[in-house]
């Protein structure tokens, strides 16, 4: 069934009677060509791009829990392609351009808005970073545009420019970046993969992989014994509990980051802000609340939930360049589980296991990264080779030194 | 989270800067270690999802490192130790 404005209006004209789930809930085969643990974004871009573009059917997404259930749902929502290194900017250029076609190609309203993203300058040598990473976004082909103070003052009045501390002396802009419902986009990519034969196994745990000589014949879960030629895990905040059921330990840690929302509010905030001095960005959801973040908490965490420094910090930083934001009340806040890697950069690569492959690493921005880690991975599970975005996103860069790190913070994640 | 210091008592988890994970104690032995030795120590970790063994600095106190035994699911502390003392019951001199 396509989604159209006219099926709407005929739905709403004959009582909504008409709707039918927007994907199967099947039981699992025995076996299948590829299977994929983790109904996360990730997962399930995976399982459309497999199916649309790679013409690879016989596909199973295995998730322990409800699809969308993860971080995918817990996000604060950005997407840009604002990266330095040429190992992550011409992927997140990719990414940011498959976002601009999401909606036609997956027949789904994901709200994908490019209200544009600006990142605040506060400092002489903050604004010659700055200058370069615009410099390299656009030598791959992305947008980027330097903005004085005034120029921001027309566009974000209420700002604090004149803070002691951390003025306000310009801003790096995006506009193409912006903001996707984040739900949609698994729905979205769940409905269209169902659509074309992918079984999606919600309430199915993985629990153990069968490995024989080196090579990976499926995977155990709560639903018994699923076989395939090739299995690839995409569980983001869960990867080194997985893969740890294959002998695996991964270069990367489990960390907690929060984020805030206030309550609904008339139209202040037209794009996406980030403060340059502290860690801290905010943007209006199209429901009105402000949407907001700030640090990871710091320290290893599986509990969805973090503690109350960081909310402390991360008010400070909103008061610090919005004081207005003192004045909305916080209506919720929840945490998600990060995997973050000792580069700060994501994985997507084979493992030492014949048929096993990994996806993850994706620290806090993973969400901006989903269409192009879901094509990326299709990619190397149907063609066993790198998609030409992600050539760098190898286990090996650690060994050979050539680590994908846009901050400088070497191998410590909660620093990343 | 409140972290039991075993020289000050109970102080608060923002005092402190965490570093990861306490298995970082026992570096490779430089003449002996291979490069494979020095990638896995440096890179690679054991991301437990349950009881967790851990560094951290009291940056904001008395500057000691310790060891802290955290269950990384429910955040809750079991254990804290001084990394000194942990480091030399392994076998380290400094
Ligand atoms: C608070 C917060 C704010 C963020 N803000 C941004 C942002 O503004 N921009 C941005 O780009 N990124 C952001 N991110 C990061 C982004 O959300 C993640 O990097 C991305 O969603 C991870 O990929 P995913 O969607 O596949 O993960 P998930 O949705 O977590 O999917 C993984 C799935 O695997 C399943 N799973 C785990 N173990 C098993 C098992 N054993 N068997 C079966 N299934 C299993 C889980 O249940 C889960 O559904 C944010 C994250 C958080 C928590």
């Amino acid at each position: 069934m396509r989604y159209s404005g006219f099926k709407v209006i005929k739905e709403a004209l004959t009582g909504h009677k008409g709707w039918q789930p927007a994907w199967r809930d099947p039981q699992p085969k025995s076996h299948y060509d590829i299977i994929i643990i983790g109904g996360g974004g990730h997962g399930l871009a995976t399982a459309h791009y497999l199916a649309s573009i790679y013409g690879e059917t016989n596909v199973a997404v295995i998730e322990k829990g409800w699809i969308g259930g993860g971080n995918v749902g817990r996000n604060t929502t950005i997407i840009r392609s604002n990266y330095l290194l040429d190992g992550n900017e011409p992927f997140y250029e990719f990414s940011l351009k498959l976002w601009e076609g999401l909606e036609q190609d997956v027949n789904y309203n994901a709200m994908v808005s490019q209200r544009g993203i600006m990142n605040l300058i506060h400092s002489d040598a903050q604004r010659d970073a700055f200058i370069r990473r615009g410099n390299a976004m656009m030598l791959n082909g992305a947008d980027a545009e330097l903005l004085d103070e005034d120029q921001i003052r027309a566009e974000y009045p209420f700002l604090n420019f004149n803070d002691a501390r951390f003025p306000i002396k310009g801003g790096l802009a995006q506009r193409r970046g912006g903001t996707v419902r984040h739900d949609a986009v698994a729905w979205g990519y769940a409905r269209s993969a169902d659509s074309r034969g992918v079984d999606i196994i919600q309430n199915c745990e993985v629990t153990g992989f069968r490995i024989e000589n080196g090579t990976c014949l499926g995977v155990e879960t709560s639903k018994g014994f699923i076989g395939a030629k090739r299995i690839g895990c995409a569980v983001a905040g869960n990867s080194g509990r997985v893969m740890g059921m294959a002998g695996m330990r991964l270069p990367i840690e489990s960390h907690v980051l929060q984020a805030f929302v206030s309550e609904g509010l008339k139209p202040v905030l037209p794009g996406v802000i980030t403060f340059g001095a502290g860690h801290f960005y905010v943007s209006q959801s199209d429901k009105g609340g402000l949407v907001f973040g700030g640090d990871l908490d710091g320290y290893n965490s599986y509990a969805q939930r973090g503690n109350l420094p960081v909310v402390e910090d991360v008010c400070e930083g909103g008061m610090a360049i919005m004081p207005m934001i003192g004045r909305a009340r916080l209506l919720r806040m929840w945490g998600g589980i990060m995997d973050m890697s000792m580069d700060g950069s994501p994985i997507i690569d084979r493992t030492h296991i014949d048929g096993l492959y990994f996806n993850g690493g994706w620290c806090y921005g993973g969400f901006k990264a989903t269409p192009a880690s879901g094509y990326a991975f299709a990619h190397l599970l149907a063609r066993d080779e790198p998609h030409e975005t992600a050539t760098a996103y190898r286990f090996d860069r650690f060994r050979t030194g050539h680590m994908i790190d846009e901050k400088g913070m070497g191998n410590q994640p909660n620093l990343h | 989270m409140i972290i039991n210091h075993p020289l000050l008592g109970p102080r608060d988890s923002a005092e402190f800067v965490y570093m990861g994970d306490a298995a970082l104690i026992d570096r490779p032995d430089p003449d002996t270690a291979s490069p494979e030795d020095w990638h896995d120590y440096a890179y690679l970790r054991d991301n437990p999802a349950g009881e967790h063994r851990e560094l951290w600095f009291h940056e904001g106190g008395d500057r000691s490192w310790l060891v802290v035994t955290r269950n990384t699911v429910t955040h809750e502390i079991s254990k804290v130790e001084l990394a000194r003392d942990v480091a030399r019951a392994r076998g380290r001199s400094t």
